[in-house]
């Protein structure tokens, strides 16, 4: 169910990044802004639910990660936004990922303990190896404001690393 | 048995040590966009690493049973190393940030 739902995920932004390579699809800066903020916003949210069930030391301390370095990042991109009187605008594959996000809440509601922590921190690997390979292949790539692009490229490293904290976090539960 | 003048001077030559400890350094590393420069370092024991983070996120600077410092955003925090040998440290925040010191004896 797990790897279904992950591999949905990833279906979701290979078929958005099809999409936007064909030309008429490409993503403006303002949807680029809507899907990076709502990517990391999905994130705090499973970082909540982690936060509310979890109480594995190292789960809770990858989850709290998750909460300040994604609050920090979208606090950023409001901050570029405003500046840069770009109004982010909601597109599919934002509703596309809140959709899978979603999903994915309600299915790791039903579980606890061990089964819990590994669903979510599997789902966090998942989940940041598909938006970085977003941000590498699509979004950084048709940003066409400078600081809009810098700014992704920042989040990029920064999600790199949390996709190797997950992937360590991941190892130890096992 | 020392001779009484050796004896001084080894005296002299102990609270020498003591008292002046050889120059400790402070040693900067800045930390920008989760790179830590230099990445790589030679420090003595007593000296001072500050790191200084420019990032927008909070890191560490971590050695596996070692030290563990919390590097907050915008923020210089300091260790003083106090052993010889060579340490290699990451981000626990981000396992993608790595550093290495070459400490060696005063």
């Amino acid at each position: 169910m797990l790897v279904r739902s992950s591999t949905a995920i990833a279906a979701i932004c290979i078929l958005s990044g099809a999409a936007f390579a064909q030309g008429a699809a490409k993503p403006t800066d303002p949807q680029i802004a809507h899907i990076a903020y709502t990517a990391g916003q999905l994130d705090i949210e499973a970082a909540k639910q982690a936060l509310s069930k979890s109480t594995n030391r190292d789960v809770r301390a990858f989850a709290e990660g998750m909460v300040g370095d994604h609050t920090a990042v979208n606090k950023e991109a409001l901050d570029l936004v405003t500046k840069l009187k770009v109004t982010p605008e909601d597109n599919d594959t934002s509703r596309a990922l809140s959709k899978a996000a979603a999903d994915k809440r309600a299915e790791l509601a039903r579980l606890s303990g061990a089964d819990f922590d590994n669903a979510y921190v599997a789902n966090e690997v998942a989940y940041h190896k598909t938006v970085n390979d977003a941000l590498e292949t699509t979004l950084i790539p048709f940003a066409s404001n400078p600081e809009l692009k810098s700014l992704l490229e920042t989040g990029l490293k920064i999600f790199q690393g949390h996709e190797q904290h997950a992937e360590q976090v991941a190892a130890a539960l096992k | 048995m020392l001779p009484g003048r050796y004896l001084l001077m080894f005296m002299v030559v102990i609270w020498g040590m003591i008292s002046v400890p050889a120059c400790a350094a402070t040693i900067q590393v800045s930390i920008d966009n989760l790179v830590f420069s230099p990445a790589e370092l030679k420090a003595r024991v007593g000296d001072t690493i500050t790191w200084i983070n420019r990032d927008i996120v909070a890191h560490t600077a971590t050695v596996r049973g070692g030290f563990d410092v919390k590097i907050e955003a915008n923020s210089s925090p300091s260790l003083v190393l106090t052993k010889a040998g060579i340490v290699d440290y990451y981000c626990r925040f981000h396992p993608n940030m790595k550093g290495r010191m070459t400490i060696t004896a005063e």
